[in-house]
């Protein structure tokens, strides 16, 4: 057993009298990839933006080796090292790929350390490295608003991969994908997750199966289910509310 | 790593460099170009226009800050005309107080009321300088204050309400609310601002009379000299990281906090890069035109910057001077042959930029080499 990176407890968070995530419990290990399932409306992207402090919980804890997320605001959390990969791909469209890449680099992030930056050679061969494995090194000097739906996808990866982030939250990595660009993916994300935690939301059954070792089960905002693919594929419950449509 | 690094340097220089068309030569070269034109305007202008190009020129500084601002951060601020005003104000305090202690016609006036106080004040009763005034006897106080205080003010005004995610429209209504305090306040103090007339009647600077031979040519040296420092430093600004994460601060602002950026700093810190430049340019116009006056402060002048910005085109730098020189020279000309409605021009004039040029004057090149390549048959 190794140790336990995030953990969430009792959390809950309403909006308007509905509450979108109730009294959750929700643990992630250290190099874990867990996969978070559920139907539309169960709370996994409320759940991502309350880790990420994107949305603030009404109650409830989360935290990330020993530090209480839920205190601090997004940079800080992001400085903490918490990634996120939002569900529509969220880059910086008037940029390019490469300069995409560069301001994700996690060094010099305040105003005269980023005015005075330079790309040193250690940079820009990260920059490369990442860029290879995202299959974009052919693009650096596009525009991200030029790349296909799916190129976006991998360029907001590659974002997470420059800053390093322990922790990756990954909202939908596939959605919008082709049979191939899902391969593609499901590879470099289980490539990506040496060396730190993921939690992925995904709908996608079929690449569900092809990264998660374990998978939680989210209804109504709390937890249905938690186990192997196999465990959760023959719940009931699990059966009864999601998989069985 | 060798290839690594190349790959990426090529990403960063321009795409397809073989030949350069003459287009994109000015383009390259609008610095250059800018220098040699304004220096060698003394030689083909009249005094009196000269002295016009300079007071244009001053409104350059506030249009540069605009386009940083507002092109590249995002941020439309409706109230520059307070820094402009306050590096202005500053200037001018100072000047007064040397004409004041210097000039004879002053001290016969003071010796007949009793008062050695600024002419102004005189004429308002006002028994002594007040405590604010004082430092401003001293140009080494001055001209620190002038970078410095609108720096500050800005900063705290900006990162205060960013902080707090006010921002878009919301900003933009705050600093029209703060300039037309500015300006309100400047009226209503007459006694220790000079009220609605301003503070003019400037004799001399570090001893040397305004009226001498060459002094005015001199001061639109000076003026060229830190306009072209000014597009350097914008240059530089928009170059570097910092330029590009305003940039993506622009266009997805929730998006750059996730990238571990706090951006109610940067945007603080490129407001209060513009408020600077805005005071200089205010300073300058003092100097130049030998008036601080409240109708520089006001919600008019602040919108009229932003015009000039527009005008040059939002996201370009040097267009920022044209766009002042520009429209600048029109106001003038309207006022001069069509006294009653000069305004009604200024105003058909940014209608129709907005309409034709959305991009400002700085598109009409990026159109040529357009249409040139299309012409051409070429693929990109």
């Amino acid at each position: 057993m190794s140790a336990v990176i995030l953990s969430v407890e009792d959390l809950t968070v309403s909006f308007d009298g509905f509450k979108a995530v109730d009294g959750l419990n929700f643990e992630v290990e250290e190099e874990e990839l867990r996969v978070v399932i559920g139907p539309n409306g169960a709370g996994k992207t409320t759940l991502l933006d309350m880790i990420c402090g994107k949305t603030k919980p009404s109650g409830g804890s989360i935290r990330f080796k020993n530090r209480q997320l839920t205190r601090m605001i997004e940079y800080q959390i992001t400085r903490a090292g918490v990634g996120r990969k939002f569900q529509n791909p969220s880059v910086y469209e008037d940029l390019t790929v490469l300069e995409n890449l560069d301001i994700s680099y996690p060094k010099k992030r305040n105003v005269f350390g980023s005015l005075f930056f330079r790309r040193i050679p250690e940079i820009v061969e990260k920059i490369e490295s990442v860029a290879r494995q995202i299959y974009l090194d052919e693009q650096l000097g596009t525009k991200a608003g030029l790349l296909s739906h799916g190129q976006k996808q991998w360029l907001e990866i590659g974002m997470l991969l420059m800053q390093d982030p322990e922790l990756m939250l990954l909202d939908e990595p596939v959605a919008g994908m082709s049979a191939r660009e899902r391969e593609q993916t499901a590879e470099l994300l289980k490539r990506i997750a040496k060396g730190r935690s993921m939690v992925v939301i995904e709908h996608d059954m079929a690449f569900v199966k092809m990264i998660a070792q374990k998978v939680t089960v989210l209804h109504q905002g709390r937890m249905l289910a938690e186990g192997t693919m196999e465990q959760v594929q023959n719940d009931e419950r699990v059966i009864d509310v999601y998989l069985g449509h | 790593m060798a290839n690594a690094v190349s790959a990426v340097n090529a990403a960063g220089a321009r795409s397809g460099a073989a030949r350069r068309t003459p287009v994109e030569w000015l383009q390259l070269l609008g610095l250059p170009i800018l220098g040699l034109l304004l220096v060698l305007m003394p030689l083909v202008l009249s005094e009196f226009r000269l002295n016009l190009l300079a007071k244009y020129l001053c409104f350059a500084f506030p249009a540069i800050g605009i386009v940083l601002i507002w092109g590249y951060g995002g941020i439309l601020s409706l109230g520059q005309g307070i820094f402009f005003g306050l590096g202005s104000y500053m200037m001018a305090m100072f000047l007064k107080l040397e004409s004041t202690t210097s000039d004879s016609s002053a001290q016969a006036l003071s010796e007949f009321f009793g008062s050695s106080l600024p002419d102004f004040m005189v004429w308002n009763s006002v028994d002594a300088l007040p405590w604010w005034w004082e430092p401003f006897h001293y140009f080494w106080f001055t001209l620190p204050a002038i970078i410095i205080l609108p720096a500050f003010i800005a900063f705290v005004l900006a990162y205060l309400n960013f902080r707090k995610r006010v921002g878009g429209v919301y900003f933009s209504i705050i600093t029209l609310a703060f300039s037309a305090m500015m300006a309100i306040v400047i009226v209503g103090q007459q006694g220790v601002t000079g009220g609605i007339n301003g503070i003019t009647d400037f004799k001399t600077f570090f001893g040397i009379s305004f009226e001498a031979e060459g002094v005015r040519t001199g001061l639109y040296f000076v003026g060229v000299a830190l306009l072209l420092i000014a597009l350097v430093v914008g240059r530089f600004i928009v170059g570097s990281r910092l330029g590009k994460i305003l940039v993506a601060i622009r266009d997805r602002e929730d998006r750059v906090r996730f990238s571990g950026y706090d951006p109610a700093m940067f945007k603080g810190f490129i407001f209060a890069v513009a408020a600077v430049l805005s005071s200089i340019g205010g300073a300058l116009f003092t100097l130049q035109v030998g008036l601080a006056s409240p109708s520089l402060v006001g919600i008019v002048p602040s919108i009229e910057m932003v015009i000039y910005a527009a005008v040059g085109g939002r996201l370009s730098l040097i267009g920022a001077v044209y766009g002042a020189i520009l429209v600048g020279a029109s106001k003038t000309y309207f006022s001069e042959n069509f006294v009653e409605y000069w305004l009604y021009f200024i105003g058909g004039l940014f209608m129709l930029v907005v309409i034709f040029l959305p991009e400002g004057l700085a598109s009409l090149l990026d159109r040529l080499k357009r249409s040139k390549s299309a012409r051409a048959g070429a693929p990109k």
